[in-house]
């Protein structure tokens, strides 16, 4: 590996920072200009995100690949940076959803208020960097600056419902980032050791009183992700402030949750693999307890939505729910579906809430939303955003109406779509024991994850069915809405990389399954981490 | 003084989630300054607590290591002030921004009703 490819790394975190902070002095009247400016990053980062992915998925090479060291110094001592097939994953992810996300916004939303490409750029900084470090105190640092950014972005466009849903929000990520600081330190009390990798090799050889100490820390910490996966009772602040985002907010929020998600994936087979010893498996039970209970109490909201913005965040509670206690049940055929149901289930729902503006559009709830915002901004200007738009799609409904009978097939999983191939593999990792009877083997929890997951299939198949046919039979006369092609392309795009993914889902399977086996052997990706050497010399 | 502090902190903490659960949203914002102060102290507190010890070296040398303490924490403590501080700035205006709308200082944005 060149020395230049060393540093690709680092600059998905470097270049959204420098061009969300040279955004800022430029002046709000340039809206389409900062647009283009934070586009353009957001474009080259997707690419360092596949060139990343490459790199990660390529068995050969040579040790050190992947550990940028920052400041030259060794990994227990300096913060390290890892890539890793599950990081270049999500890297990848993010990217795709902001660039969709983006789009969407030039069309109309990022009139609504100041700054909003900066906080964009600022947002996905966060998020690569909580997606990158190998170390529990940056990442502390690298998620309060992705939550100031989502706090900016959740009010962004302002209005009564905004600010009720955004000080909520705000109150409880703080008391979650005071939990996050006090699991930390304990650790830190404890162990002496920041560095995740340097965490797993040292638990195992843990005296049983400071055992208890590290895992007393350990819950605290996995609390703070688990009101940022949204895990019931944890969750009840998640559907209304995610209804209230602007929709391009909503959509990139999509894959907030799974940062929660993903650390806990990342920490709960770090630290309490097969390796740790005496604390093999913490906490399994609860998050399998939790998750079912999230997916119970997302699929009833479900049921429950009648305006679509809080059905979708409903769904996004289903798809956590789904993922937690999927890790929890801890079978290791299980978290390839799981990581794949992970990448779908955050498109989809990502679509899903760019979709549902462009349809409430020609409904009464979507205009007043808009009428709101033009009381609080007078700068909404209906004529200036027309002309930098360009025109309006043809065949509105029809439109509309595929796109909400695709996000209806993948939110409830059916086939052929790349929803039903992750709930499949799921369950058929579940399933999968060779050599053992299948009725002694099944533990009841087992059994009643097989019956949820279906559920909640059919809880969001039939909330759909009745939304879609009050919105896109019913109104024979209500008035079409004007929805321009900058708005639906983001929207096509999502669903295409869904059917992409579906039509893909072997080559896809591979890779998950490779990302699983190296969540399953923590050891070696520590003593990878441990071992790399600095630059320039030994 | 590990009573001293853990009793701080202790009293740190019941008061500032009692106030987060109070219904105005400056109770609110104090309740958790002082979750973060009791946070902050307790950081402070994960690297020993040692006297006349300084975490960082001198300049006439090394020296031996046990003449010093824990460096780390304190550095942890000094990026979770300033974090916490910019959080708790961000958060005043957003409640000046509800109080403006609502015209109420309820965190619900109206007033409880006592029917």
């Amino acid at each position: 590996m060149t020395d230049w490819l060393q540093h690709l790394l680092i600059l998905p975190i470097l270049l959204p920072l420098a061009v969300g902070a040279a955004l800022i002095p430029v002046d709000e009247r340039n809206r389409m200009l900062k647009g283009l400016f934070g586009f353009g990053s957001t474009l080259i980062v997707f690419v360092i995100a596949m060139i990343l992915m490459r790199i990660a998925a390529n068995a050969g090479n040579p040790p050190g690949t992947g550990i940028y060291q920052l400041g030259n110094w060794p990994a227990p001592f300096g913060i390290v940076l890892v890539l890793d097939r599950l990081s270049a994953l999500m890297l990848c992810l993010t990217a795709g959803l902001a660039l969709a996300a983006q789009v969407y916004s030039m069309a109309r939303w990022h009139t609504a208020g100041h700054h909003f490409h900066s906080l964009f750029q600022l947002l996905i900084a966060g998020l690569n960097g909580a997606f990158l470090t190998g170390d529990l105190f940056n990442l502390f640092v690298f998620f309060e600056m992705m939550l100031a950014a989502s706090y900016g972005l959740l009010l962004h466009g302002s209005g009564p419902v905004r600010v009720k849903a955004g000080l909520h929000y705000i109150a409880i990520n703080l008391a979650a980032s005071s939990l996050f600081l006090i699991g930390v330190s304990l650790i830190y009390g404890v162990t002496g050791t920041l560095n995740m990798a340097d965490l797993a090799t040292k638990l195992a050889t843990l005296a049983p009183d400071n055992r208890q100490l590290v895992e007393t820390g350990a819950a605290i910490l996995g609390i703070a992700f688990l009101v940022k996966a949204g895990m019931w009772p944890l969750s009840f602040w998640l559907p209304p402030a995610y209804a209230a985002a602007t929709p391009p907010v909503a959509a990139v929020f999509a894959i907030l949750t799974k940062v929660g998600v993903y650390v806990i994936v990342r920490l709960h087979f770090l630290i309490f693999g097969a390796a740790a010893g005496a604390s093999a498996g913490f906490g399994q039970d609860w998050l399998v307890a939790g998750g079912m209970l999230t997916i119970a109490f997302g699929a009833i909201g479900v049921l429950a939505s009648q305006a679509m913005g809080r059905l979708a965040g409903y769904s996004v509670l289903v798809s956590s729910g789904t993922l937690l206690a999927a890790i929890g049940l801890g079978h290791a055929g299980m978290l390839a579906g799981a990581l794949f149901y992970l990448v779908s289930s955050t498109l989809t729902i990502s679509a899903f809430f760019l979709l549902i503006e462009l349809v409430d559009r020609g409904r009464d709830a979507g205009a007043d939303v808009l009428a709101v915002t033009m009381e609080a901004y007078g700068d909404f200007d209906e004529d200036e955003e027309e002309e930098e738009v360009g025109v309006a799609i043809p065949g509105t409904m029809a439109v509309l109406g595929l796109c909400f009978c695709l996000c209806a097939v993948l939110l409830s999983g059916l086939p052929p779509l790349s929803g039903f191939v992750a709930k499949f593999a799921i369950l058929r990792g579940l399933f999968d024991m060779p050599g053992a009877d299948l009725s002694a083997a099944m533990s009841a929890a087992d059994w009643t994850y097989v019956v949820l997951l279906i559920l909640s299939g059919l809880a969001a198949m039939i909330a759909m069915n009745r939304i879609g046919i009050r919105t896109f039979w019913a109104s024979i006369e209500g008035t079409v809405p004007r929805v321009f092609v900058i708005e639906i392309t983001p929207v096509l795009v999502l669903l295409a990389a869904c059917i992409f993914l579906s039509l893909q889902a072997g080559p896809a399977m591979r890779y998950m399954q490779a990302t699983a086996d190296d969540l399953l052997n923590p050891l070696f990706q520590s003593e990878r981490i441990l071992s790399a050497p600095r630059a320039g010399g030994q | 003084m590990e009573l001293i502090l853990s009793a701080g902190i202790g009293a740190l903490t019941a008061s500032g989630v009692y106030l987060l659960l109070r219904p105005r949203t400056y109770q609110v914002i104090i309740g958790l300054s002082l979750l973060s102060y009791a946070v902050n102290l307790f950081i402070f507190g994960m690297g020993r607590l040692r006297v006349n010890a300084p975490p960082v070296l001198e300049p006439a040398g090394a020296g031996d290591l046990a003449s010093y303490t824990d460096p780390v924490p304190q550095a942890l403590v000094l990026t979770a002030i300033v974090i916490g501080f910019a959080m708790t700035a961000l958060f005043l205006v957003v409640l000046l921004a509800s109080r403006g709308f609502t015209g109420t200082d309820h965190v619900d944005g109206r007033e409880q009703r006592h029917d």
